[in-house]
Parts: C-alpha cells; structure tokens; sequence
C-alpha cells in the first residue's frame, strides 16, 4: 500500500511494493494518458513529473515514493488544455498517431521548466523519447514556438 | 434532380437497434465521450445517408469507413465528404461505423482496409459522391419544404438558401426531410480546382485529445468488471507449448486464472494487467521448439544466396534479351545488396479487448481492418459474424501490423471464451510484441549491369532472392510462384509502382526463398529494399560510366516525365549541381509507388570517426490530387522518420528459430537526435490519386546511401547501416 500525489490529490496505491509507477497510476489511479511503450526506460511514452523533474515511470517502483514527492501526470500539466506546450501542439498539428505524445510534452514541460529558452541543440539533447510515426520535428518546432519564438537558434 | 422521391428508407438506427438486440450492454465510459473512438450514433441523430449524419443543431457526423493510426486520413476522408456536401467545416466531426454494421448494410461502407496507403487513393470517389449526395438530398427537402424547384436553391456552408427569394434554412432543420428521400443516382462531383475544404491544408480533427491524455487508445480501455490478461506465445516460430505449471502462481496476488491459448501460447488472467504480467514472468513453461529450432541468420542468409543464382525464377519485368546484353557489354557491373527482417513496433503494442458467451462476441480492438478483425472474432469465437462485434479504436501506430492478420484478435478471443461473459483485455509487453511480429521481409538482390563503350546502360538484370509477403499472408493469391508485390517500383507499369528507367534489355525476376519467420506487410512494404537496390545500383551505375548520377538517371527517364519531374525537382531545390557546404556531400533516388511518383535528394557528412550525420532532405511528392497538403508534409516527413531507422538501426536477427531483439534496446529506432531537416516538396500533377502515407519513404534510405558514398567513397550494399564501417579508407 502507497500513497502517491498525484496532480495534486493523495491516492492510496493498492499494489504491491515493486509494481512500476506506471502501472499504479494507470491501473490503480485511473489516469491512461501515461503510456507504456516499453517497460525498460527506453521510449518515454511514460514520462512523468516527479517534483518538477521528468521520470520514466515504469522504471521506478512505487515504493520509491511517499505522499511528500509531486507527481504531475498529462493530465495535472494544465486544468484545461492551456500550458503553451499544448497550446503550440495544437498550433502546429503535432500528434500523428498521438500515443508517444503525452510522454513527449511531459518530457518538453520538464526541459522548458529547466531551461525556458532552450536552443535547437538543447531539444535534441534532452528529448530523447521515441516517436515511431516520426513527429520529431513537428516536436522541436513546437517547443521552439512554446519557449517564445525562434531567438534562441543554435 | 427528379430522381429524389419521397420513399421512406431502411435506416441506419433500426440498424442498430437491431444489433443492440444482441449487445452485452457494455459500453466503455471513457471512450464514448469520444466522437470517433467506437460506437454509434446517438439515436437523435437523422442519418442523410451511410456517410452524412446532421443534428437539429447543424452539427454534422462524417463516419469514416478507414481507420485512424495518425496518418491522417480521418480528416482527409472527412475533407472529401465535407467538401462535397457544402458543410460548415467547424461543425465536423467523425465516428467509425462498425464493422457489424458494415455487414449488416450489406457493406454500405464500402472496404475498410486501411493500408497500401490506400485510405484515400480507393474511396475518394465513393465518399465524395456520399456528400454530394447527401447535400443534393438536403437541397431537395428544403426545396420541397418550400415548394419550390430545388434548381432555384444553392448549398454553401451547411445553409440552403431559395435564390429568387433570399429565404435561408439549416442542413439541421431539414436533415430529417431529407432523410426520407430516395438518393439521387446521377451523382455529379466537383472538379478537384473548385475545391475549398479538401485541398486545403486544414488542422486535423483529432489533434486536442492526443494533447491532454483524453485520447482513448485499445491499451487504455476499462469496461465494467473487466479483467487483464499477459500472454507468452512460443518465442520459436513453429514451436508450441510443452507443458505449464499453474499451480506456482495460482497463489500471486490478483490472479484468476492461467489459460492455454491455442497450441502455442499460454496466458495469465489477474485484475490487473501489471500483476498479470509478473505471475507470467514467474510461470514455468515448458516448450516444444518444433522444426525451426535450429534456424538461424546465417542459414538464412545462405539459402537467400542459393537463391541469387537460381536457375528458376518468376519474372516481373522483361524487355529484350538482357543476357546476352550483358554477355557483350563493354563494361559489367556486378553489386549484391540485402536488407533485413524488422519489426514494425507500433507504440502501443497489440492488444485486444474481448468478452464472449455462447451467444456472442464483442471485440474492441486498434485494427486497420475492421472487417478483418471481425472475420477473426467470428473463427475465434466459433460464431457466425452476426453474431460478433469489432468496436475499432484510434491506433497507436498501425504500419501495417495491424491489418492482414489479426493474431492478437484470436488470442483475445481465446482467452475470454475461457472466462464466459467477462470481458478481458490482452495486452502484449513490448517483448512479446518484438517477438512475434510480421516482419519486413528478408530479401538479397544481385544487379548486373551493361555499359557501352560511351557509358550508355544497355542492360540490366535484377535477381530478387527471397521472401514473399503474399506467399505468407495470402498464399491462395501466389500463382505460378509468382508474387507481384515483390516487383513493387519495378514493374513495367501499373499504379503499385511502374519502372521509370527505359533500358533496352531488362530483366527482373524473384527466386521465392520462405524463411519460416512470419512475413508482413511494413509501411513501404516492397518498395522500401526495391529502391534501395535500383537507386544505389544507378548510382554505382553512373559512378562506373563517369557520369554525374543525376544526369545518368535524367537521359533514361525521357520517357517518363513524372517519374523525371519530381526528381529534377529534388535536385533543383537540393541544390544539385553546387557545392554543398564544407565536409557535405549529396545523394539522389527516386522511385514510383503506391500510386505516386517520389524522388529525394540527402545531405550528408561523415566525421573521422566514421560518425553519420544526415543534416538535410529534400524530397518531392506527385500524388496525383493532394487532398491536405500539411499532413502530407507530415507524412512525408514521418515516413522518414521510419524509413531512416530501418536504414541506420533495424535489423531483426535470428537465432535458434527465434529473434534476438526484444526490446528498444536492442532494437533501436531514430530518435529527434538524428532527425535530418526534411523539406517536403508537393506537385500534385492532378489526373490520379496515389498515396501518400507510404511511397516517399521508400527514397530516404537510397538518397542517403548514395550521399554516404559521395562523401566517404563507400558504398553499404547490406542493411543496416549500423554495422558498417565508415571511416574513410
Ligand atoms: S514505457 Fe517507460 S520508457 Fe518506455
Ligand atoms: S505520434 Fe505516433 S508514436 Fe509519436
């Protein structure tokens, strides 16, 4: 038994001590915008925040955590829809077939929380999700354009 | 517009409510707040016809017989419709008809396949006459309303106006007026240059969900009292299961029950899918590895090899006598090239939701072939396709593995008719779904050319070695050994891909060599290697005529002026002919297929350490008609995307039967890291309608392999790119 915070509210976790956090905050929590891609840290599609900092979720038991630790998932980024990364998504058309995508903004929301103006280079370096309909750079435009505009080229 | 009489007609919700007859009354909650996600109409709602539903509200539903896997053809389907029908773009939105009411409306729907890239370039006709004709039925029923002749009414924006008198009226007011009238039968359509919805680079119709979470993928499904089930299918293709232990995991936490599924897999059902997969990982199996256990890539490979030399062959394409043409050259040459086995792993990995009683079945599932999955359901659950029922969800990628065989169908089913009346939900982990798909087929191909004494190519021959897709999937459809779709880009005509290059002697021919690992259609499908062989072929053609590989190509294109017009373009605007920028070098392919003619020009350098960097593509797109131009951009764009990771990472080896790889870690993919800047280049030329979902791929890897040698002097003839040795010599 965990208690998580998750986007602002406590939840009991009913799992065991060694189930990924993905799967307690898909199958216990109820919130399937975090997706599993691959189990093993690799693709992203699971990204969360943990206090401000972007997690791969299946990665991480929940025992790791306690109530004291944020966890932000796509649906807490924003009440409505309106964090300037969606806002910039919805722009630029970037989601094809979307099921990397929560994991894609969780990561962006996470690098533009740490660097609000990051660089070309900057975005190819952090994002390292794995897209397989190939958005990626739909992705890097829509974080330039989010982060305020193309100033920051290089 | 006499034709249209007041007849009532059989409708889509007695349709329905037919079926509703037979539903288990489960709905899932999150997805029906979905528009598109499943299900039908809400029972308000007057249905113009199969394609058209408007509410009182002027709210207008366009269902969509094809199936969403991002790219994009819900909204450009929806285009079709909506321009036809004079709608107000802004109160569109879609939902799928199911595949049981497709059958039951004796297929009112038409195919509903989605691949080959086909979404568009095989039903633009019909659905477009589905909105003409249903604006035609609502133009009626105001006219009649009024009583006036509906010749004297015009259509624009989902309003009806009476000209002579400037009265106005909804689609929404007469929607149920119309619904009552005979179709018209003469069913003109636009001219594709008047078009104001379809043409137009309009922001796609499923954007916003995919940007919240809200988006309800197969994976992501709750019904009510639902359960989850892992599966573990025998890792050797071929093999079955020997033996299970269920006892030692009956006790794990959540567990309900383990099941055999069929003879080869073995599954566990728990409340949830985590504890599922952990009694799964615990459970011992033991298996029968069967005939293929010994099979490895190297045994492969030979066999291909054999095959190159082959004194039996099924031709594909054959002028003049390229033998002896090739006997008397002034100049031979020789290459062999190969391309591996590779996974099409989609995000989301198969999954299927199913609930069974001798009754009935119901599946909710992401497929690209509702009709296909039904069939599936109907064997699976032992009853007839009245009796089944295929919900489709959005996909989470569909690349083609979720078309010609519905494996995870069956199983689904399988394992729910174990446990009558409770639906359950399989989904694959990523390893199982590395291990059992329907991969890229294997092939070799050893090209031989003639060169003149003046450079002039004079023949070819082109030995295809190995796989078929259609001998795997649909053998029924092989006759004399011979599968067209191996000639994808390479046949002497035809929309799946007409040869451009006129050579006087040519021959293409394909000695069948079936590896016992399962083959599948992949996005690009065959003209993904086919281009690959004949593109880095010209070029290593050229280089050994002395000429410049875009003018060698150029002089034998003369008589096909699309496949040339898209590739001068790529050249023009690659910048061709000029030098690149300091340790840049360029490379060229195009090819025709999938009903369009694609040509790229790649940019490319390579470090001292041997270190590729792809920093430009410009590729060139003739579809025919674009229906939205910004999606294909960003088809062709993601196309890339998938066509560059096959050609830099992907490579599915075999041994002891079984594929090595497992997951992303083994099985890399191209990440934003390596993601070239692509400029996409539309001609539409008009007159046809090709796709675009598929065919530019097919040049990426071609344009970079020949940049590779022009910057490095290396050519890399086996796939992929990975294991080669750039460093300059
Ligand atoms: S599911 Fe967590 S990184 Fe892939
Ligand atoms: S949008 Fe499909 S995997 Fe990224």
């Amino acid at each position: 038994m965990a208690r998580l915070n998750i986007n602002g509210r406590v939840v009991e976790i009913a799992a065991e001590d060694d189930t990924p956090l993905l799967w307690a905050i898909r199958e216990q929590a109820g919130l399937t915008g975090t997706k599993y891609g691959c189990g093993v840290a690799q693709c992203g599609a699971c990204t969360v925040h943990v206090d401000g900092v972007a997690t791969r979720s299946c990665s991480m038991p929940v025992s790791a955590f306690d109530e004291s630790q944020k966890i932000v998932t796509i649906e807490g980024l924003s009440p409505d829809g309106s964090h300037p990364l969606q806002r910039a998504w919805v722009a630029l058309d970037v989601p094809q077939c979307g099921y990397c995508q929560s994991g894609m903004i969780m990561a962006a929301a996470a690098l533009l929380a740490a660097n609000p103006k990051p660089s070309d280079a900057d975005i190819r370096g952090e994002i390292t999700n794995i897209c397989r309909c190939g958005t990626y750079n739909r992705v890097q435009a829509a974080i330039k354009q989010a982060a305020g505009g193309n100033q920051a080229n290089g | 517009m006499n034709q249209i009489a007041s007849l009532p007609r059989r409708g889509f919700l007695q349709v329905s409510a037919a079926l509703g007859a037979f539903t288990l009354g489960i709905r899932p909650p999150e997805a029906a707040a979905q528009g598109a996600a499943q299900g039908t109409t809400p029972a308000t709602a007057p249905e113009v016809n199969a394609w058209v539903v408007v509410k009182p509200d002027d709210s207008i539903i366009i269902r969509i017989a094809r199936s969403e896997m991002g790219q994009g053809t819900l909204t450009g389907l929806a285009q079709l419709v909506a321009e036809e029908l004079n709608a107000d773009w802004s109160k569109v939105s879609t939902e799928y008809p199911t595949p049981g009411q497709n059958l039951a409306r004796n297929r009112a729907w038409g195919n509903m396949s989605t691949g080959g890239s086909r979404g568009i370039r095989e039903s633009h006709d019909y659905v477009r006459k589905g909105g003409a004709a249903a604006r035609m039925m609502l133009v009626e029923a105001a006219a009649q309303g009024w009583g006036v002749p509906a010749a004297e009414c015009r259509a624009a924006n989902s309003t009806i106006t009476h000209q002579p008198s400037g009265r106005t009226t909804t689609y929404g007011k007469v929607a149920e007026a119309a619904a009552r009238l005979t179709p018209p039968t003469d069913i003109p359509l636009r001219d594709p240059k008047d078009w104001t919805i379809a043409g137009k680079p309009l922001p796609r119709l499923d954007t916003v969900d995919k940007t919240n979470g809200r988006q309800v993928y197969g994976a992501d499904l709750v019904l009510p009292g639902m359960l989850n089930a892992a599966i573990r299918d025998c890792p050797v293709f071929g093999g079955k299961v020997a033996s299970f232990d269920a006892a030692k995991v009956a006790g794990m936490p959540g567990v309900k029950k383990v099941v055999p599924v069929g003879e080869t897999a073995v599954a566990v059902i728990a409340d949830t899918w985590w504890r599922a997969k952990t009694a799964l990982d615990a459970l011992p199996v033991t298996w029968d590895n069967g005939p293929n256990a010994q099979v490895s890539s190297a045994s492969i490979a030979e066999v291909l090899k054999a095959g190159l030399e082959a004194p039996e062959a099924a031709v594909g394409n054959r002028a003049g006598d390229a033998r002896t043409a090739i006997a008397g050259a002034a100049r031979r040459v020789e290459a062999t090239y190969g391309y591996p086995f590779q996974n099409h792993a989609t995000m989301e990995p198969m999954n299927a939701t199913a609930v069974w009683t001798p009754e009935r079945c119901e599946v909710w599932t992401p497929t690209q072939n509702g009709e296909a999955a039904l069939a599936a359901t109907s064997e699976a659950a032992g009853l007839p396709p009245g009796r089944c029922e295929v919900h489709k969800i959005h996909l989470g990628g569909g690349f083609g593995r979720r078309g010609a065989v519905h494996d995870w169908v069956r199983q689904a089913v399988e394992i729910a008719k174990q446990m009558p009346g409770t639906p359950v939900k399989l989904l694959w982990s990523r390893e199982e779904d590395m291990l059992h798909g329907r991969y890229h087929p294997i092939t070799q191909c050893k090209l031989t050319g003639a060169l003149d004494a003046d450079g002039n190519l004079t023949g070819l021959a082109m030995r295809i070695s190995g796989q078929s897709i259609v001998a795997g999937i649909f053998p029924q459809n092989i006759r004399d050994g011979r599968d067209p779709v191996v000639f994808q880009g390479l046949s002497p005509g035809g929309e799946e891909g007409a040869f451009g290059y006129a050579i006087p002697n040519i021959l293409i021919d394909h000695a069948m060599r079936n590896p016992h690992v399962p083959p599948g259609f992949w996005r690009g499908v065959n003209l993904n290697q086919n281009a690959v062989y004949v593109e880095c072929f010209m070029d290593e053609l050229a280089h050994a005529a002395g000429k410049d590989p875009l003018e060698f190509r150029r002089a034998l294109l003369k008589n096909s002026p699309k496949h040339l017009a898209v590739l001068n373009a790529v050249a023009e605007r690659g910048g061709w002919g000029q030098p690149a920028p300091e340790g840049r070098a360029r490379g060229l392919a195009q090819i025709m297929g999938f009903g369009s003619y694609v040509a790229a020009c790649a940019e490319v350098s390579v470090n001292p350490a041997g270190e590729l960097t792809i920093h430009r593509i410009t590729a060139a797109t003739d579809p025919g008609h674009a229906v939205n131009p910004q999606q294909i951009a960003a088809q062709v764009e993601g196309s890339f995307v998938y066509g560059l990771s096959a050609a830099l990472h992907g490579e599915c080896t075999v041994a002891e039967g079984r594929i090595e790889q497992e997951n992303f870690d083994t099985y890399p993919v191209m990440r934003m890291a390596e993601m070239p800047a692509v400029e996409a280049i539309l001609m539409p030329s008009g007159g046809f309608w090709g796709g675009v979902g598929e065919p530019t791929i097919a040049v990426a890897a071609p344009a970079v392999l020949n940049a590779i040698f022009a910057a490095t002097g290396k050519r890399v003839r086996q796939l992929p790119l990975k294991h080669a040795d750039l460093r300059r010599a």
